[in-house]
């Protein structure tokens, strides 16, 4: 779009439970600047039009994950959407589908994180006192972290719950979200809490309604591919079933590196101040 | 709570059987002319003395031989356990798979709690019938070719 606009319109869908039955449109115009953000945009509306426009949002940098939001019929992040990229002079925002509605752009994303607990989405492990007090680090090579790095990027924002046809028809399947968090916790060396997980996962809640639609994949604003992750633990799932899956200890302590040279030409530290 | 984990398993595994009894079927009906297997066309030529078959030969190929779906080469095949077995086998791993599938389709529109168990009941029932029906024509089949005489 030419940055030649020096207005914008913000078609947005309003909804007060207090006052309203249904959502409804309404529609604002702002003026543009170049590289505005469309959250920018709503704080431009809220100042200059309605002081009550509803929404979430944080961090104004793609990592809070707190401002997803349907923006020209997709979902997005408003933070990380500049409105020169959506090829219009038009902004339509709504809330993210497949969630209800707490206000305006506001959804309840409290069933998508329950959902996320239910899965554990932490190390699980059987020698607590180490968890809990630390004596040094579990080891894990760089080949092993590479199995479920792309999947630590999830930021939570919802984008991929609001993309997914399954999620938008069955109400038991617990999402690409959580299914892929516990994936990332399956692949990690360090835990040991996939036979717990299971429990949840064989059934109706885990990843079998998924028919790979490769929506949630796409709406993702940080790369992530839950579709995959879901598919791998399917994978895993049926190996598991088949009696065929490798139960791996979780990764011992690392043991503390003896014999450390200090390389020369390295200067002290500086003395303490306090 | 494991129930989604177990179907979807020998959903793949009722899949793996198909693809390699579809492998057999093509073998025996398709590439017969290519890679000739005495047990899956016994009564083609060159295995059987066709002189002895007096139903062979009813459709040959071009070289003579008897066509895989001649009845000739039908009632050898049928005669043997194996066979039978095979026909249950791949009639029971088909009906799983597509009944299973077509569940997981109904499933997709979001039907309630009651709607979804009466789904799997009718389901269930309707695999049964049909395979208790199915297995029940491989074994008389066998029956009839066995009685055949030739």
């Amino acid at each position: 779009m030419s940055t030649k606009f020096e207005n914008i319109t913000y078609r947005i869908r309003r909804f007060d439970p207090e006052r309203d039955r249904t959502p409804n449109w309404e529609e604002y115009r702002v003026p543009y600047t170049a590289g505005m953000t469309v959250l920018e945009g709503l704080w431009k509306v809220k100042e200059l039009h309605s002081p009550t426009l509803a929404w979430r949002s944080s961090c104004r940098m793609g990592v809070c994950g707190s401002c997803g939001m349907l923006i020209n019929g997709k979902p997005r992040l408003a933070c990380n959407t500049q409105i020169a990229e959506l090829d219009s002079d038009t902004v339509v925002v709504a809330p993210l589908p497949n969630f209800d509605i707490i206000r305006d752009l506001v959804p309840e994303l409290k069933p998508m994180f329950a959902s996320h607990q239910e899965l554990m989405p932490y190390v699980v492990r059987e020698d607590v006192e180490e968890r809990e007090h630390p004596t040094n680090e579990f080891f894990q090579s760089a080949h092993e972290l590479e199995h479920y790095l792309q999947f630590t990027y999830c930021i939570k924002c919802g984008c991929c719950m609001a993309a997914c046809p399954t999620v938008a028809t069955d109400a038991l399947y617990s999402g690409p979200m959580p299914l892929g968090q516990a994936h990332r916790y399956n692949s990690d060396t360090r835990d040991g809490g996939f036979a717990a997980r299971k429990a949840i996962l064989g059934g109706e809640a885990g990843p079998w309604r998924c028919h790979y639609a490769g929506e949630c994949s796409r709406a993702c604003p940080k790369g992530v591919d839950p579709a995959k992750a879901i598919q791998l633990m399917k994978r895993e799932l049926v190996i598991d079933y088949l009696r065929l899956r490798k139960t791996k200890c979780p990764a011992k302590v690392a043991e503390k590196p003896t014999e450390v040279k200090r390389r020369e030409g390295i200067p002290d530290a500086p003395p303490r101040t306090v | 709570m494991m129930r989604d984990q177990k179907l979807w398993a020998w959903h793949l595994i009722a899949g793996a059987v198909i693809l390699i009894f579809l492998g057999v079927h093509m073998l025996t009906m398709h590439m017969e002319g290519v890679i000739k297997i005495q047990s899956l066309n016994p009564a083609s030529v060159g295995h059987v003395d066709k002189a002895k078959i007096p139903q062979a030969g009813d459709r040959t190929s071009d070289e003579g031989d008897i066509h895989p779906i001649d009845w000739a080469n039908v009632r050898a095949r049928g005669v043997r356990t194996l066979y039978m077995t095979g026909y249950i086998v791949l009639l029971g791993a088909a009906l799983f798979h597509g009944l299973y599938g077509l569940r997981n389709i109904l499933f997709e529109l979001n039907p309630a709690v009651w709607l979804k168990k009466t789904l799997s009941a009718l389901l269930l029932l309707l695999g049964l019938g049909l395979f208790v029906y199915g297995a029940w024509a491989a074994v008389m089949a066998r029956a009839v070719a066995r009685a055949w005489k030739m």
